[in-house]
């Protein structure tokens, strides 16, 4: 799922300090479950900025609404007369989110009550760890499920670097050496040989650096032609 | 056929030479400064002229901004020194360093140390994007083809001078997982290295494990393998190299031997002390390379003593490695 947290109070107030009617709008789906911008901090924020604004003195005026899903144009068009009727809109999706009201919205003021931070997974109650950049060719059959692109901090290919001691990396006692993982994972599963050849430079066209993606699936589009 | 290559040399560099004649090789290094003197690098020039057969010049080592490898390699090259030039994969893509290097040959130098790069959380520039485009492996194989097949990374022909260097890697033999190291090592050779240098070995039985696992594999045979070894300052200095430097391995009878160096110096004789550490940190560097010459598939050393040049000298006079060679 996409893993996000909350901005600051103090900047979300610097966001809208222009404003005086405010929406903020929670998402149902990722940051629901990571506890960032669903329904219930939705409500909290909302109230924290009504309770905060009059304490300043300057009373703004904060509802909130909480669709199933930012990122799909059906489920924010259901709230386009709340955000027709306020100065501002905090969204509390992901990136995706923020943009899909921007774009469906022109002439809508949105800004961002979350920093969207990862692709990841709780590894246990209160803690999120990253497993994904997206890079859009995935190698994680070579390395035993575990990707290096994702959770090594130099993103290597052909092995650990030598910062690598006591199955931890050289940048925090905290994060894992991915590659002392995968070479773990293979060595269990005696298919070292899986690492033991030269990884060739990758191709990161198929990543951000080729600039924005698209994926366009002409079957899809032929059949929802035909449906029409 | 290129000059270099008639005379069956890959580059001809006298590192290659040196290794090549079957001398027992020995190079230096040197960290560029924090700032644009160029006399900084002509003054550490002179404490190693004559002593190493080349010198490697850092790449922002400890990712902490410093004069470039290529331009204080420039420096080094004028001042009649070889230099290897180190080549980090952290700051620049498979583009810039290509180009760097096609510079750097045309500038005059002809060895290459191929590295990941210390990660950027290190340095003086934590906030920075790193790059890692392309890992040291991947690194090797690029200028080994740019040398050998006239090609760029892409496979585009290099139509014009080729850069011919003598291409190395960096070997940790105590980063973990410690099995994998010399298959690391293996991937290395596979990619075309011509010599390794290795992390700094202080705990010589486990480096030795390691050379043994090398020549089970038959590495010795198809690249010069450096040991790296540097002198320790003060027992402060061999501590926090034990305790927090991640990739060293750093037994306790170095810190004792630091340690005891000053017995019977009053804590008052600060000089007498100082000066009795750095004669302690420099005899156990010349009694490691003494033993580490022994292990079978070593061919020869690398000292690191980063900030302190005027300490090669005495190593290399004490482990009787003067005069350096002049080979062909």
């Amino acid at each position: 799922m996409i893993v996000a947290e909350q901005k600051p109070l103090e900047e979300i107030k610097s966001l809208i300090a222009d404003a005086e009617k405010v929406l903020v709008v929670g998402c149902g789906t990722c940051v629901t479950v990571c506890f960032a911008g669903g329904e219930k901090e939705a409500g909290i924020l909302a109230s924290s900025l009504r309770m905060s604004t009059k304490l300043d003195g300057a009373p703004k005026e904060v509802t909130q609404v909480t669709v199933q899903r930012q990122c799909e144009w059906e489920y924010i068009d259901a709230i386009k007369d709340q955000i027709n009727d306020v100065d501002i809109v905090v969204s509390l999706g992901c990136g995706i989110g923020v943009q899909a009201i921007a774009e469906r919205y022109p002439k809508a003021v949105v800004v961002p009550g979350l920093n969207t931070s990862f692709l990841g997974l709780p590894t246990e109650q209160g803690v999120w760890e990253e497993r994904c950049v997206a890079c859009g060719e995935c190698i994680l059959g070579l390395t035993g499920g575990i990707c290096p692109i994702a959770r090594c901090a130099k993103q290597l290919l052909n092995g650990p670097c030598g910062g690598s001691q006591n199955g931890v990396c050289e940048i925090n006692p905290d994060t894992p050496c991915a590659w002392q993982l995968i070479y773990d994972k293979l060595a269990s599963q005696n298919r070292l040989h899986l690492i033991m050849d030269i990884q060739p430079p990758k191709n990161w066209s198929t990543s951000r650096d080729g600039g924005p993606r698209k994926i366009t699936r002409e079957d899809l589009r032929l059949a929802a032609e035909a449906s029409e | 056929m290129s000059e270099a290559s008639s005379n069956g040399y890959k580059s001809g560099s006298r590192l290659e030479r040196v290794l090549r004649a079957g001398h027992f090789a020995v190079t230096g290094e040197l960290g560029p400064p924090q700032g644009a003197e160029a006399n900084v690098i002509r003054e550490k020039a002179k404490l190693l002229k004559g002593l190493v057969d080349a010198v490697n010049i850092t790449d922002n080592q400890t990712a902490i901004v410093r004069m470039s490898s290529i331009g204080a390699g420039t420096l080094l090259v004028q001042e009649g020194l070889e230099p290897i030039i180190q080549m980090t994969c952290r700051d620049r893509n498979r583009l810039a360093i290509q180009s760097d290097l096609l510079g750097a040959y045309a500038l005059g130098m002809r060895n290459l140390l191929c590295l990941t790069g210390d990660h950027q959380s290190f340095g003086n520039h934590p906030t920075a994007k790193n790059v890692h485009d392309i890992d040291s492996i991947q690194l090797v194989k690029m200028v080994v083809d740019m040398r050998d097949k006239a090609c760029f990374q892409c496979g585009d022909e290099i139509k014009e001078t080729p850069p011919r260097f003598f291409v190395g890697a960096a070997a940790n033999p105590f980063g973990d997982p410690f099995e994998f190291r010399p298959y690391r090592l293996a991937k290395k050779v596979k990619a075309g290295a011509d010599f390794i240098q290795t992390q700094l070995i202080y705990n010589v039985e486990r480096f030795a494990k390691f050379m043994e696992k090398v020549r089970e594999l038959g590495l010795h045979q198809q690249v010069y393998i450096l040991a790296g070894v540097g002198p320790v300052k003060s027992p402060g200095m061999a501590r926090y190299m034990r305790d927090q430097v991640a990739g060293l391995d750093v037994p306790d009878e170095i810190v004792d031997r630091m340690t005891r160096a000053t017995d019977g110096i009053d804590e008052s004789d600060k000089k007498g002390r100082r000066d009795a550490w750095r004669n302690e940190g420099i005899q156990i560097t010349i009694d490691l390379i003494q033993q580490i010459r022994e292990i079978e598939g070593v061919v020869g050393v690398h000292i690191m003593a980063i900030e302190w040049e005027e300490a090669i000298r005495p190593i290399v006079e004490g482990a009787g490695l003067l005069p350096r060679p002049e080979p062909a």
